[in-house]
């Protein structure tokens, strides 16, 4: 609830302005607030003579949350490896555990794999909970929710991080709804405070207008879900010493209701824009189906995948898969490619965190020139023949 | 078939921006509108619904004027609408939220299947949907794109993944998350222009849920917002110049690395 000390208050109306929800009014002199309020502390912050404040919860016992201790990470294995993004939380997991002072244990879990736990010591882990079992082949949100929540059960760590992956984002919210603890989606940035080992979790919100960072102040574990490609890989070191645990789930942790009958793949080279190096995406400018032609072969040309705006989605030129964007994926690559995309706010916020951005566009105040590293004014259906050419010229 | 689809009231997050003088979201011109991820979920129900027979119920957690979203969902074709609203739900994060959203449900009545957006596009976190589903402690599929058969007992469904698509099968009573490739949602009829006006909506508080005041609203979060600020943006805006031949030239050159 919202306090507001009325002796205090001197019915300046600061709060009233800041308020974005119309919540807080000034009635007779003092501040009043409705039904409206969302707690969202805007108002608490402006307050000069300081008569606003929330009530949160108590801090939990020091001594309860210092049982939990440890950096664990859940390592994705698809299609017999290990998804990029599990290395890049070995990045971060190995910065925080050498900070605390802690060992990094990463939860393996699939079917047939070969050498997987071994690359994850590599990458920096010092344990890792294994589990090779059939049930594992499909990802199921209840047998991969069941037995990393029992590891972490017994193993008490302190952080646990995931990819923010159509897996991660899917079960991780299931382990923390069952741990009764805290779970901060996406992050971008992850640091520990040094004095009391809380873990400050910075994620883009409202499509990536605004950044926030979050606590998780009086529960253990402390679980976040990382953005694919922004944490960075440390070099792996063949000779690392680490210990694989084959962990023995209960038979009844590994039955699912929800079955998965078959996986199908779609032309994985072009389609998963949230992994690959570099991305060449197409818009309105492309004008029909055919347009993504020649997307296609400049993709192939750098080696890219393929990624479209809405409005080429929604013209049914090319499957929702590939969309970039606040409806779509959020994607960061080394270089994006923005071929005939006019760079509306919703497209934008799903691809300004590339490395480098081409722009290609034959109107010269396209907002997507905004957020150009390069951009060429021109027709696409001159600039980019000449392009792939060029770029085949150079690689020979 | 009976089916709850939750619902939730956002600002138009592309028109969000923080002040940088004040740190706090400019308010001015930013429309309340439901979250384009639930038009969705309502529209997959309603089609569900008219197959199948059965009833659709949209449950909103929100402050009073999500009455508003209650009722375009109603004029798009859902049969009953239930407000969850008490200044105390206030402040819940996606943790909260899923403990009322529960027992709420729980209280309203028996259910088929329960049907979210994948995210809200204010918070972005898609946690609802499966928290939900394990307050409930029923099955539940993320990210559904397609729903292809029914027999009586479980959905078959296309579950969308990062490389493709599972197809898969769950159980009702189960919960479904759907991405928007699902189905393009209807406009409003005027039939249901004209229910919506007219239907009484069901309020719940804290108290007609029997939250337990520990568990919801800020005091009940475990996460908590500690700093909002505004993202960098690079706006270089350099533009290459000359022929298209030169222009290409020189993007080729700088882009040497990457190639």
């Amino acid at each position: 609830m919202l306090r507001i000390d009325i002796e205090t208050c001197i019915g300046c109306g600061v709060c009233e302005e800041v308020c974005t929800f119309e919540a807080i009014e000034v009635v007779d002199g003092v501040a009043v607030v409705n039904e409206k309020c969302t707690l969202c502390g805007s108002c608490v912050d402006s307050c000069e003579v300081e008569a606003l404040s929330i009530e949160a919860r108590e801090k939990a016992a020091q001594a309860d949350l210092a049982e939990w201790s440890g950096i664990m990470i859940f390592a994705e294995y698809r299609h017999g490896k290990v998804a990029p993004v599990s290395f890049e939380l070995l990045g971060i997991g190995r910065q925080l555990a050498d900070q605390q002072k802690v060992p990094l244990s990463a939860v393996l879990l699939g079917s047939a794999m070969d050498g997987a736990a071994e690359d994850l010591v590599s990458y920096g882990a010092d344990i890792v909970y294994k589990v090779d079992d059939p049930a594992l082949e499909f990802f199921t949100d209840e047998i991969y929710g069941n037995i990393l929540e029992d590891v972490i059960r017994e193993q008490k760590p302190e952080v646990v991080l995931a990819g923010a992956t159509a897996i991660g984002r899917s079960f991780i919210p299931l382990v923390a709804t069952a741990l009764a603890t805290g779970l901060t989606a996406d992050c971008t940035q992850l640091a520990i405070r040094p004095d009391d080992g809380v873990l400050l979790q910075t994620r883009p919100a409202f499509g990536g207008n605004i950044m926030a960072t979050i606590e998780c102040p009086h529960t253990r574990p402390q679980m976040a879900t990382v953005r694919p490609r922004v944490m960075k890989t440390a070099a792996p070191d063949p000779d690392r010493q680490g210990d694989i645990i084959d962990y023995q789930p209960q038979a009844e942790r590994l039955q699912s209701r929800v079955r998965v009958l078959r996986n199908v793949l779609q032309e994985q080279d072009q389609v998963n824009i949230t992994e690959g190096d570099i991305i060449v995406s197409g818009g309105r400018g492309l004008d029909n189906e055919k347009g993504f032609e020649l997307i296609r072969q400049l993709a192939d040309a750098v080696g890219g995948a393929v990624g479209a705006s809405r409005a080429a989605v929604d013209s049914a030129w090319i499957p929702y898969p590939h969309q970039v964007g606040q409806t779509g994926k959020t994607v960061n690559p080394k270089l994006y490619i923005a071929c005939g995309i006019s760079g509306a706010i919703q497209h934008v916020v799903g691809m300004q965190s590339s490395e480098t951005i081409v722009a290609i566009n034959k109107d010269p105040h396209a907002p997507i020139f905004d957020v150009a590293t390069y951009g060429i004014v021109g027709d696409l259906f001159e600039v980019v023949p000449k392009l792939i050419e060029k770029i085949k010229e150079k690689k020979g | 078939m009976n089916i709850i689809v939750c619902i939730k009231q956002v600002p138009d997050a592309k028109d969000v921006r923080l002040d940088p003088k004040t740190n706090t979201m400019a308010r001015e011109g930013v429309e309340s509108i439901m979250n384009p991820f639930d038009r969705h979920a309502l529209e997959e129900a309603v089609r569900l619904k008219e197959q199948h027979g059965g009833t659709v119920t949209v449950v909103s957690m929100g402050p009073p004027q999500a009455e508003t979203v209650l009722r375009e969902a109603v004029a798009c074709g859902a049969d009953e609408a239930v407000l969850v609203s008490d200044r105390a739900f206030a402040g819940a994060d996606t943790w909260a939220t899923t403990y009322t959203l529960g027992k709420a449900i729980v209280k309203n009545g028996p259910f088929d299947l329960i049907i979210c957006g994948k995210q809200a596009i204010d918070g972005d976190t898609a946690q609802v949907g499966p928290g939900l589903a394990k307050r409930l402690n029923i099955p539940y599929v993320s990210y559904v794109r397609k729903i292809t058969g029914f027999d009586g007992g479980a959905l078959s469904l296309q579950r969308l993944m990062d490389d493709g698509y599972d197809e898969v099968e769950i159980p009702l009573p189960g919960l479904l998350t759907v991405v928007k490739e699902i189905n393009e949602p209807r406009v409003p009829s005027l039939k249901g222009k004209m229910k919506a006006k007219s239907l009484s909506l069901k309020t719940l508080n804290a108290e007609d849920i029997g939250a337990d005041p520990d568990s919801i609203g800020l005091p009940g979060s475990t996460t908590q917002v500690v700093k909002v600020f505004s993202p960098e943006f690079k706006g270089e805006r350099a533009m290459l110049e000359g022929t298209v031949d030169e222009q290409v030239e020189q993007l080729v050159n700088k882009l040497g690395t990457y190639l």
